[in-house]
């Protein structure tokens, strides 16, 4: 996985649900590119043509509630998104984002500064967001070491494979 | 060391004699449920993983619920591919469309048990904590994992233990405990932790009013929601089970543990109002929101003693010209025993649709969803923003009497106002 990604921000509230991510009707499919075309359609039907490949949603607090569905962050990825930063994160979501793959980044100061389009760039393994646009900088909280080796390892599935079936 | 009792499941289950809140540890699970929607995920997953056999195709439950029957062609092609999966690999715990919604369906079957460790690939899976077990919802690739190794990693809780006390008035239930709950610490008030319901009332309520405290724990963004385990407990599990169990407690002096009194006393019926769980006021506050539907049932409130106090409120009315209102029992058990009690004719009667246990229009992916501008009252436990079909619709949550009582009326009622 990449460790620095840099990209555009996309803002969003507090409490963005799995529902508005992923809405229950779209569960059936399994595919990421299926996934990907309805992402956020819950909260906003037309969210989706405001993403651009490699842009980065910022949000608020509690990002990912509700739902265990994986689907959620399959979509997210699916549509371009290459991370995702909030001032925190809910429990499930934050798991399952982690295990396939999307980088979160739970900076508590950082997502009331951001503005829309602002170009951030995150560095996974030193642990900071810059505002390229604003000129600023914010720590954020790593991965604990034993999700970080995981994410190293390419996900959960490389990380079993490599440590357990080989 | 003193722990609580998830602290005290969780070194069982990994093997220590002590755990610390905040340390990793690699747990042995012992019940991991998938249902026909996150199945198919999990098992794309798995078939990356170098591995043929699940680790213990006895403590593999697949209960189909979402979309039963199935309604589109992509949900008859996962229900395929899992009744496939469960021939393959013998799994002994498979119960077809007609059984029930999964929350219920494990409990029922005697698969949920205090002390035990349980998964599964759906966040209302902290239902089960009413009996006494650490219960708790993880993604598709987690159970992969857990498919395939029989453990998944932790991170130990710690605790909000909810002391609730008082007699609860009529026509007030644990959905209005649970409701006010969340209204007070808010839908983040719990994250990343273990909540806990003890106290006086709570050791008097039968275990179907424990299981809607225990489901909507991750509504406050718990990782599980436990009761203690009691005579309440050991009857319930009487015919359903003849393994043992141990049952944990709480040690009240726990480094980890966060007390939180609630006197029930005076509380009246609560309403979630639009579009977040702890978005709560009560019921006579938002009786001039006119409601398009009504539904009754789903995970947390479509059990028999639920179906009971909705039939016992609509017995002899009419249901309101125009409010769609969609009865819907928790399993095939529950249906049988309401037709037999003659709740089935009751709401029929008062102008009712009683549909197939299933989870109906909770999630807005099968029956029932609503439409733009659309006002819905339902017994589920979210109300997010397009949960149950247009993103321009409503939801508002409610225990099964104001549900019922509002069906009548139209819009939102308080038994205490009729």
């Amino acid at each position: 996985m990449e460790k620095i990604i840099e990209g555009r921000a996309l803002k969003l509230g507090d409490d963005i649900d799995t529902d508005s991510i992923l809405p229950g009707r779209y569960l059936t499919l399994s595919k990421p590119e299926d996934l990907g075309k309805h992402v956020m359609e819950g909260y906003d039907l037309h969210y989706k043509d405001k993403i651009q490949e490699g842009d980065l949603i910022v949000a608020g607090a509690n990002f990912g509630c509700g739902s265990s569905r994986e689907h959620a962050p399959i979509a997210l990825k699916a549509a371009g998104i290459k991370a995702v930063v909030a001032k925190s994160f809910a429990r499930i979501f934050y798991r399952n984002a982690t295990n396939i793959g999307l980088p979160l980044v739970e900076a508590p100061n950082g997502p009331d500064e951001i503005e829309e389009e602002d170009i951030l760039k995150i560095d996974l393994e030193e642990g900071t967001l810059k505002n390229k646009t604003q000129d600023k900088d914010y720590d954020f909280t790593k991965l604990p070491e034993f999700m970080f080796e995981i994410v190293e390892n390419g996900g959960l599935i490389e990380y079993l494979n490599k440590t357990r079936f080989d | 060391m003193s722990m609580t009792i998830a602290e005290k499941i969780l070194a069982k289950a990994s093997g220590k004699e002590k755990v610390e809140a905040g340390e990793i540890v690699m747990a042995d699970i012992d019940i991991a449920m998938v249902h026909d929607l996150t199945g198919p995920l999990t098992l794309q997953a798995l078939e990356q993983i170098n591995t043929d056999k699940v680790w213990d195709p006895e403590k593999i439950v697949i209960p189909f619920d979402h979309q039963v029957p199935a309604d589109t062609l992509d949900a008859a092609k996962n229900h395929q591919i899992l009744r496939e999966f469960v021939k393959e690999q013998g799994i002994t715990n498979f119960y077809d469309v007609y059984e029930g919604v999964c929350h219920q369906v494990v409990p029922e079957k005697g698969h949920a048990l205090p002390g035990t460790v349980i998964v599964g690939s759906d966040s209302h899976t902290c239902t089960n904590g009413a009996l006494g077990a650490f219960s708790t919802g993880i993604g598709s690739t987690d159970m992969a994992m857990v498919f395939a190794t029989g453990q998944l990693w932790f991170k130990v809780p710690e605790t909000n233990r909810f002391n609730i006390t008082g007699k609860l008035q009529e026509n007030v239930t644990s959905k209005d405990v649970i409701l006010n709950i969340i209204g007070q610490v808010g839908q983040d008030g719990s994250t990343y932790k273990s909540c806990e319901y003890a106290g006086e009332t709570i050791q008097e309520m039968e275990m179907s009013d424990r299981m809607v405290l225990s489901n909507m724990a991750i509504e406050m963004g718990g990782k599980t929601g436990i009761v203690e385990p009691d005579k309440i407990t050991d009857e319930y599990l009487k015919n359903r089970t003849n393994k043992t169990y141990t049952k944990f407690t709480t040690d009240l002096d726990a480094p980890s543990l966060n007390t939180i009194d609630i006197d029930v006393s005076d509380l009246e019926p609560q309403v979630a109002c639009p579009s977040h769980v702890d978005n709560v006021k009560p019921a006579s506050e938002v009786e001039d929101v006119e409601i398009d539907q009504v539904f009754i049932g789903s995970c947390t409130n479509g059990r028999l003693k639920d179906l009971r106090q909705a039939a016992k409120v609509l017995k002899g009315n009419k249901i309101k010209e125009g409010v769609r209102t969609l009865v819907i029992p928790a399993s095939r058990t529950i249906y049988q025993q309401a037709l037999k009690e003659g709740l089935m004719d009751i709401f029929v009667e008062a102008g009712a649709l009683v549909c197939n246990p299933c989870c109906g229009p909770c999630l807005g992916g099968h029956i029932g969803l609503i439409g733009d501008g659309e006002v819905s009252l339902s017994t589920s436990n979210r109300n997010f923003k397009g949960r149950q079909g247009s993103p321009e619709g409503k939801v508002y949550l409610s225990s099964p009497i104001v549900a019922a009582e509002s069906a009548i009326t139209g819009h939102i009622t308080s038994p205490e106002n009729k």
